[in-house]
């Protein structure tokens, strides 16, 4: 390498380039939006088990990630399953930001989200998330009754793989659904999480 | 073929295709050219056939916006009627930059952009090629050229 090439390729980063301004992305994003070229926009929402990831399209919401789950998966399966024109934007997830907030809070008791159902596999799986997401507030049901309520009371089985694949949870209640007994069933984010969210809710209601 | 979600390209090419940028228009414009750069591409981003070479891809629309703007700066400076020819800009360095860029971005594009991926970007020639949409030795000729040129004018400098 020649003494020139040297001088080329040392002495920019620490001089002149620190990276990309962020007033540059955060310009390029939001001109992305108003031009309606954002497929999926993504960001994050605070919560009381950290920040979660949330993703919007122009139809609703459509993903809502626990704090442990990959960035770069959740990413590529939007990327998959809905479009690869998937941006950190926020504008769009604002109004869900707003709304979980408001819940955490106890000032909301039902979402005004409008909702996507793209990230769910299969019409039995999306009865059952549509009849939970029905359940009110500070109520629940057993596997059994969603089941029932989707059309098919002996496929309670079945209506739990659907409950545990749910792409949308808090929002899409599915921890307002227990065990027939009175156990706690299972939860994908885990048990303390559903829990947590019975807790808030039930004190809430009290 | 599948492609990779294009937030997961703007994090992973945004910083080359940003300090190319400054390199071609000088830092001033670079934000512009950057922004025009990426909303491009965005635009043709479900269309694109091929999920190969997405960086070569990026600068060579980086490279298309960069001439943009070298001509209507061209244009803002001059009448058209007079000067048909976009005219090179002064190299005078912005903002403290080290002289030797001054005197990059005055290079002819092709060797410019060349010389910029080449030595700054560390691409090999093949990528240079795509990004300036020319043969590989074509771009070796321009990394060559451009490099001869600069160390010419820094001796007589």
């Amino acid at each position: 390498m020649s003494e020139l090439e040297r001088q080329l390729r040392q002495p920019y980063d620490a001089t002149i380039h620190a990276g990309v301004p962020q007033a540059a992305l955060d310009a390029l994003a939001a001109r992305a939006e108003r031009e309606g070229l954002v497929e999926v926009a993504y960001g994050q929402a605070d919560s009381p088990f950290g920040p979660l990831t949330v993703a919007a399209t122009e139809r609703g919401l459509v993903l809502l990630a626990y704090p442990e789950v990959e960035l770069e998966g959740v990413l590529e399966r939007l990327a998959r399953t809905i479009s690869p024109r998937v941006l950190e934007a926020p504008r769009r997830i604002d109004p869900v930001r707003r709304e979980l907030d408001e819940y955490f809070e106890r000032r909301r008791r039902e979402f005004d989200l409008e909702l996507d159902w793209r990230l769910v596999r299969g019409g039995f799986a999306t009865a059952v998330l549509e009849a939970t997401a029905a359940i009110p507030y500070g109520e629940t049901l057993t596997y059994r009754e969603v089941a029932g309520r989707a059309g098919s009371p002996k496929a309670f089985r079945a209506a739990g793989n659907g409950l545990g694949s749910n792409p949308i949870p808090i929002v899409v209640p599915c921890h307002r659904v227990l065990a027939s007994g009175g156990g706690l069933g299972g939860y994908t984010g885990g048990l303390d999480r559903k829990r947590t969210l019975l807790d808030l809710e039930r004190g809430a209601a009290a | 073929m599948s492609l990779p979600p294009f937030q997961a390209l703007l994090d992973a090419h945004g910083a080359v295709v940003h300090r190319f940028l400054v390199a071609a228009v000088g830092p001033v414009d670079a934000d512009d050219c950057f922004q025009e750069t990426w909303i491009a591409a965005l635009r043709a981003y479900d269309d694109l056939d091929h999920a190969e070479n997405l960086r070569g891809w990026l600068l060579r629309i980086a490279q298309r916006k960069a001439i943009d703007s070298h001509r209507s700066a061209a244009r803002r400076a001059l009448p058209a009627e007079r000067l048909p020819e976009p005219a090179a800009p002064p190299p005078e360095p912005v903002d403290g930059e080290p002289r030797l860029w001054a005197r990059v971005r005055a290079l002819p594009e092709k060797q410019r952009a060349a010389v910029f991926l080449r030595t700054v970007a560390g691409l090999p020639y093949a990528e240079v090629a795509v990004a300036l949409d020319c043969s590989r030795d074509a771009a070796r000729r321009n990394v060559h050229d451009g490099l001869q040129r600069l160390r010419k004018e820094l001796i007589g400098a």
